[in-house]
């Protein structure tokens, strides 16, 4: 063990509790100058609470938090953020209509000649320097609002080098970027490592754990599990220690008969989107969608699902053609959506668990308008039971559960609208393995009863994985239709990148 | 990994359940019984039949008005055009509600259809065009002004007969009228909110539009609904108030519309909406009844009623909002 001076940062034996459960019961962290240490955990396992309490967003309950060997006791987001921590959030708070400069000194300019008289010279200059210092190839003077999402995430990253920080923590800082810029992001961590920073860094993706971090430690269930040299843990011990019993098969077999086509797209095109996209789709199998970012995937899952309009095309329901110019008609017609963006088109907030199930088929629970309560709540109640959903009750407001558990609810709304045909975005993204493997597993269970399922994944393992058929999108055309014994990641990236 | 943005929304999520449910009124409900008690116990007129009867019915057409915004307010809209819609839809009835002339079912059909219809315009441009709620409805409140004063040709209309009269000033078993149409409405409209699918909506739309637009949620005509439903509820407050003051003024309710989604608020509907309650806005009403009756019986002259009205708004949102953070 080394000596305890060499820690900057102490946290031992924490608790919390929010109402009746226990977010954090006894967690222990220990992170060295210039360390980088990941922080992993089912959704739920604590992660966040932890993290909103050392940036004093949040307020321990009982336990110790030494911060270069003081007592770190704020409540204080401004106060932990002056000595030295900050987080560079999963979504990032910006002002979009401020330049680079003035958001990385906001709240914190320099002033000359008057008070409240901002100099900008300083400021543009400091930021320039700042940027250089970090290889970024950014001008200080352009509007937040013009940058790509990745751009915005080295802001943030240079506002806290700004800002002294010596501890950043990172919360899934590559869900939105692609890898050119994840190894831009790896190298200023190398970098900030070099200058004896301190990163704690949270993410679910486990390559990354093993190419960027030091050490693993572990939460489970609110729990301290175990800290570990990153190189001394593999993949499959890493979830064993996250999940607490081992996965032994991820992507469950197949068992299903195809049945009749359900769902046919025949030349559906929306213009500046994509353009004639023909594929049939037979009860019980579940077709893959596969392309980069940007390929025009979700957008044709949207018009399918009537959010967006089609310019040109059909879409027919077991062989009849069908009109969808809404999510009420697609609903009405037996397609089902699951958004990949849970938070603006899955999830009301303020909705119970229970309003939010039902929402997309009340009114079969409704006689005259008048919602028959005990009918609704029995739903509910085997539903939740059904999915496994982890909550307090049927009146617990949706928001407050883990994303893994909030996306099963909205997925148990999709399907308690009696869908033949469900659409999946993304279903699994920023939700842990052991969720993952159950919405796989739900997957599975869909097409035993002869639902047909279109997955939307960029996780190539869950198409090949999953899928029965693929088909590949490559800006906005479709370049091949592999079955399963085709699909493997060498032909999908072969057609899914653009000539 | 939950960020920073959804504590926020757990906030709002725990009080929902509550709300729902009538029990987050309880911090407005007791500091309307802190006021009853402290007016009781200060002066000997406050706590009599008819001091109260005439407190509920002056408060009638407030919470008329009330009740449809508190729709509006949970679809995440708003509705200024209520006090205007109470000008209309009173000239409307008393141009049809003079002694003689038409049986008394054509004055109210036709404000109550004014109301809808007006209501109905609202809920149009505010669908199709994309303008916000603030400003269709801004712009209707200087339409409906000009309507009633077009209809009236500027002049109050008077000699109304008494069967109409009696919407306003009749009574039943010693109850006044408006103090029943009152409750009958308070009812019906807590019904909708709370039972029915339409209700669930409009708390889904004004939680989450595009969310519940995505769950196959009707979001137009969930709109079309709310603010149809406010205008007829104005038109219902214009037939109350014109036949107590048994004239038809084209200058009458202006300013009704603030009071009307000041008790709303009062009442705990957020005003960035998906929440609120019926029971809320009714203790809302009263609160700002019970708060100027009583005044008034303390000889505070009518200005600083006006502060004391306002200071109170505000504090209900403060109020609310230490609630929300407790909870």
């Amino acid at each position: 063990m080394s000596a305890p001076q060499t820690y900057i940062l102490q946290v031992s034996n924490l608790h919390k509790s929010f109402g009746g459960i226990k977010a954090l019961d006894g967690v222990q962290l220990s992170l060295q100058r210039g360390e980088v240490l990941a922080l992993m955990g089912e959704n739920g396992a604590g992660k966040s609470t932890l993290m909103k309490i050392l940036i004093g967003l949040e307020s321990a309950d009982s336990g110790e938090i030494l911060f270069e060997g003081k007592p770190l006791k704020s409540s204080n987001v401004k106060q932990t953020l002056d000595r030295g921590i900050s987080m560079i959030h999963q979504e990032i708070l910006m002002v979009p209509e401020l330049t680079v400069a003035e958001n990385i000194f906001l709240g914190r300019e320099t002033t000359r000649w008057l008070p409240g008289w901002v100099d900008d010279r300083h400021m543009y200059h400091q930021t320039d320097l700042l940027l250089a210092e970090l290889g970024l190839t950014l001008s200080a003077r352009t509007k937040m609002k013009y940058l790509s999402v990745a751009e915005r995430q080295m802001v943030e990253i240079a506002k806290a080098i700004s800002n002294n920080a010596r501890i950043i923590i990172m919360d899934e800082p590559t869900s939105a970027l692609s890898d050119k810029e994840v190894t831009t992001l790896f190298r200023i961590i190398r970098d900030l490592k070099a200058q004896g920073v301190a990163i704690i860094y949270i993410s679910h993706k486990m390559e990354e754990i093993a190419q960027v971090a030091d050490t693993i430690t572990v939460l489970r269930d609110g729990r301290y599990i175990a800290t570990k040299p990153a190189a001394e843990l593999d993949k499959e011990s890493l979830i064993a220690l996250m999940v607490g019993r081992q996965i032994d098969q991820l992507f469950p077999e197949a068992t299903t008969q195809k049945g009749e086509t359900v769902l046919s797209v025949r030349n559906l095109s929306r213009a500046g989107a994509f353009s004639d996209i023909s594929f049939d789709i037979r009860a019980g199998e579940v077709l893959g969608l596969a392309g980069l970012m940007g390929a025009g995937r979700t957008e044709v899952a949207r018009v399918i699902y009537g959010l967006d309009a089609a310019t040109a095309g059909e879409i027919f329901l077991k062989g009849q053609k069908v009109a969808v110019h809404s999510p009420q008609d697609a609903i009405r017609h037996g397609i089902g959506y699951l958004s990949e963006d849970r938070k603006a088109l899955g999830c009301i907030p303020g909705m119970s668990v229970q309003h939010t199930l039902t929402l997309s088929s009340l009114a079969r629970f409704a006689t005259w308008g008048f919602i028959e309560a005990t009918n609704e709540q029995e739903t509910a109640r085997r539903t939740v039971s059904e999915l496994h959903v982890k909550t307090s009750g049927l009146d617990q407001g949706v928001m407050q559960l883990s994303g893994g558990n909030q996306q099963k609810v909205v997925l148990g709304k999709v399907l308690l609208a009696n869908p033949d045909v469900v659409m999946f975005d993304e279903p699994t993204r920023g939700i842990d393995i052991g969720a993952k493997h159950e919405i796989y597993k739900l997957i599975r269970q869909l097409t035993a009863r002869g639902i047909a399922v279109l997955l939307i994944s960029s996780e190539l393992p869950e198409i090949i994985g999953l899928c029965d058929r693929v088909l590949v999108l490559s800006q906005g055309r479709q370049t091949a239709l592999l079955s399963g014994q085709e699909a493997n990641p060498e032909r999908i990236m072969q057609y899914a990148v653009p000539a | 990994m939950k960020q920073l943005v959804t504590s926020l929304y757990n906030q709002a999520g725990t009080s929902y359940k509550k709300r729902v449910q009538g029990i987050g009124t309880y911090g407005i409900l007791l500091a309307f019984i802190v006021i009853c008690v402290a007016l009781a116990l200060s002066t000997p007129r406050f706590l009599t039949v008819s001091n109260l009867t005439i407190i509920v019915t002056q408060v009638s057409i407030n919470a008329l008005l009330a009740f449809g915004v508190t729709f509006v307010i949970i679809t995440g809209g708003i509705d200024l055009s209520l006090g205007s819609l109470v000008a209309v839809t009173g000239v409307v009835a008393a141009m049809f509600a003079h002694p003689d002339t038409f049986p008394l079912i054509v004055p109210l059909v036709f404000a109550l259809g004014a109301g809808l219809l007006m209501g109905g315009f609202n809920g149009l441009v505010i669908t199709k065009s994309k303008v916000p709620p603030f400003i269709v409805t801004l712009g209707t409140m200087t339409i409906g002004r000009g309507l009633a004063l077009i209809l009236s040709k500027g002049r109050p209309i008077s000699n109304l007969s008494d069967s109409f009269n009696f919407i306003g000033g009749g009574k039943i078993l010693g109850i006044p009228f408006p103090i029943i149409i009152l409750l009958i409405v308070f009812v019906a409209c807590s019904l909708l909110l709370r039972k029915t699918i339409w209700g669930r909506y409009m708390y889904a739309v004004g939680g989450n539009e595009q969310a519940a637009r995505a769950s196959g949620i009707p979001v137009e005509k969930i709109k079309m609904l709310v603010y149809m439903l406010s205008g007829t509820l104005a038109g219902l407050a214009g037939l109350v108030l014109t036949a107590r003051i048994t004239t038809g003024q084209p200058n009458a309710g202006q300013g009704f519309e603030l009071d009307a989604i000041a008790a709303a608020i009062i009442g705990g509907t957020s005003t960035s909406g998906g929440s609120g309650s019926m029971t809320g806005t009714l203790i809302g009403a009263l609160l700002i009844g019970v708060i100027s009756n009583g005044l008034d019986l303390l000889n505070v002259t009518s200005y600083y009623q006006q502060v004391v009205m306002g200071v109170i708004i505000i504090g209900a949102v403060i109020l609310d909002g230490l609630n929300r953070k407790a909870a």
